[in-house]
């Protein structure tokens, strides 16, 4: 049974599912020529299906280009979807537009990676954290200022932070600033887009800690995306590897980063370091650079630097499949 | 926990700090620490004082003429003499940059606040909208600016400084508005902005609350130099003879009657106070602009 059927299957059985990704495509028209024609396309996501339950934090991971950070933001609706199908608890977003969508918002939000750019600067942190409280109209004056006391005081700020500008905190404040923001509307899902990659690494596992206790304490619901292996297996409960805007392997935290089935997640883990000096991990180094999604290769995209290439590689694209129970991946290798 | 160990850090930290300041005011602090643009401020608010009471410095009517004393030298009568027609020319130099200061801010702001609503329509939508807008300031700025002055007075035959500021205005918007709208594409994809959009902010809120404040010095910046560009453009069109009426005292209409070879050399009294004005005037306000675009931008730590 294939990724896709069996994701389908998921969803009419059982709802516990929050978010669903059906074979989302997002490809960016290039413009060319005189006449500003469309003269080709970068498929930046090439048919993405994945699904999250409640509760759950699925991790995305890949090089910078492999279309995690679009994915991220279609999910939040601040792309648009050129091909697929999200559904969010059950409802279509996909092409859900104005006041409707609007009001679905508050159920998913997001965590940006630059907290210097993702807190308007003329904007005190009080004002900041009030902002989405007062733009879906969530009670009185002074309630939202109870409400933004009692959000900063669960991000570990002091309350007095509220009449201060973004600029007199540090990174890892600003990032507990813009969490505590994206925990106004009680959402039940937080896209958190490289959330901890701007950050110093004691402040990153500060701030990783936070998100974990909020989970339990909100019942939230993460999608990580990181380019981090380490930061993911942290805090991931399965994890999605990307490459060249395509899910090439998805499995629980513990059985990918014990036995990585694909050759490119094989590649990916051997590079990253490991903190044990006993465990000793032969390196595989992928030759050449990653082919342009605007012109992705034929098959399999990974084919042109396989180390475990075969011919059906090159003409055939492999569908995601079921190695183990769980363990999902889209290798020849495997079919 | 360790939210708490952070708690205690932040307390400390932010008692350290007396009062907490906007980044607005941050930049005012950084202005006032810039004597260049100090002085011009200075300068600026004494030129616009003596605009304002220019009875303090002169008891003549600088539309009276002293028929008994035309074309005086400077005497104790007339400190910088007279013109043809017997005008005090120092009564018509304090009373004229009435009209060249009017001019100047009020089409610096008609165009600002033109460019800026145009610009930043067509930059906050984008895609056809703003490709659609882009083309008729291509047009516009292709317009011949002159011919339209020229057009205008003859039809409306009204000449005016408010004539002066609406045509300006009507014509000068395309300059600031392709700015902004330069500035709005950028602003639309900072992370703030798409923030906005994810806590479902209105279009307008986006646009007045996160957008517009966030250009704000940028189009003071711009202003100022507009202002300074136009206390030059009054003066080439009263040069010219577009301007204001005769009997209207400016400094442009001071020196387009002095053109003459004969006044150019032997009365440097009569055009070279409205010259020095002019200059004077400009020079200050592009010193205030520079002062105030050092102040906004965040790469300058003073």
């Amino acid at each position: 049974m294939s990724l896709a059927e069996k994701e389908l299957s998921n969803t009419t059985v059982n709802h516990a599912n929050l978010l669903e990704l059906h074979h989302v495509k997002k490809y960016f028209p290039i413009m060319g020529g005189v006449m500003r024609r469309k003269v080709g396309e970068v498929k930046a996501v090439d048919d993405v299906t994945f699904s999250l339950m409640k509760g759950e934090t699925l991790g995305l991971v890949g090089e910078s280009g492999c279309g995690k950070s679009t994915t991220g933001r279609m999910i939040m609706r601040v792309l648009d979807v050129t091909e697929g199908q999200i559904v969010f608890d059950g409802q279509d977003i996909t092409s859900v537009k104005g006041e409707r969508l609007r009001r679905l918002r508050q159920d998913f939000q997001m965590v940006f990676q630059d907290p210097y750019s993702s807190l308007n600067p003329r904007m005190s942190v009080g004002a900041l954290i009030a902002e989405p409280l007062i733009v879906n109209k969530k009670g009185s004056h002074s309630q939202i200022k109870d409400q933004v006391v009692s959000l900063l005081e669960t991000v570990g700020l002091s309350a007095e932070a509220r009449i201060r500008y973004p600029h007199e905190f540090s990174g890892g404040q600003r990032q507990r600033i813009a969490i505590a923001r994206a925990l106004a509307l009680r959402p039940k899902l937080i896209v958190a887009d490289e959330a901890v990659s701007a950050l110093d690494v004691s402040i990153q596992a500060q701030i990783l800690n936070l998100l974990a206790d909020l989970r339990k304490e909100f019942g939230l619901s993460y999608v990580f995306i990181s380019h981090n292996l380490a930061v993911v297996k942290h805090v991931s409960d399965r994890v999605g590897v990307m490459y060249l805007g395509r899910l090439v392997e998805l499995a629980p935290k513990s059985s990918l980063y014990a036995t990585p089935l694909h050759p490119y997640t094989q590649a990916l883990l051997s590079a990253a370091p490991e903190p044990s000096r006993t465990v000793k991990r032969e390196r595989i180094v992928l030759v050449g650079d990653v082919p342009s999604p605007a012109n992705p290769p034929s098959g399999c995209a990974f084919h042109t630097r396989c180390p475990k290439v075969m011919e059906v590689c090159r003409s055939v694209r492999p569908e995601m499949n079921e190695y183990q129970p769980g363990h999902f991946v889209a290798c020849h290798l495997y079919s | 926990m360790d939210s708490q160990v952070v708690q205690g850090q932040v307390g400390k930290a932010t008692a350290s700090v007396a009062k907490s300041k906007s980044p607005f005011r941050l930049s005012m602090e950084r202005f006032f620490h810039n004597p260049l643009a100090v002085a011009g401020l200075i300068i600026l608010v004494l030129i616009i004082f003596i605009t304002l009471f220019p009875q303090v410095f002169t008891h003549y009517n600088p539309s009276t003429p002293d028929i008994m004393n035309t074309d005086s030298p400077p005497t104790s009568l007339h400190p910088l003499g007279t013109d043809a027609s017997g005008y005090d020319n120092l009564a018509r130099l304090l009373y004229g940059g009435r009209v060249d200061l009017t001019v100047a801010f009020a089409a610096a702001f008609m165009t600002m606040f033109l460019g800026t609503l145009y610009g930043g329509i067509s930059g906050f939508f984008g895609g056809w909208v703003d490709n659609l807008m882009m083309r008729f300031v291509d047009v516009m700025l292709n317009f011949p600016f002159i011919i339209l002055v020229l057009v205008m007075e003859s039809i409306l035959n009204i000449a005016s400084e408010w004539m002066l500021v609406l045509i300006v205005g009507i014509t000068a918007w395309p300059g600031p508005a392709r700015l902004i709208r330069g500035l709005f594409l950028q602003l639309r994809e900072q992370d703030y902005v798409i923030g906005a959009r994810t806590i479902g902010a209105s279009r307008w809120r986006i646009m007045f609350r996160h957008m517009l404040p966030n250009s704000m010095s940028f189009i003071i910046v711009l202003v100022s130099f507009q202002v300074a560009g136009y206390v030059g453009i009054d003066a080439a069109l009263s040069y010219l003879g577009l301007g204001v009426p005769l009997s209207v005292p400016s400094w442009g209409g001071i020196l387009s009657t002095t053109t003459d070879y004969l006044t150019m050399t032997t009365e440097p009294y009569a055009w070279l106070p409205p010259t020095i004005m002019i200059v004077l005037t400009i020079l200050s306000v592009n010193f205030i602009g520079d002062g105030l675009r050092d102040a906004f931008d965040p790469q300058s730590q003073a």
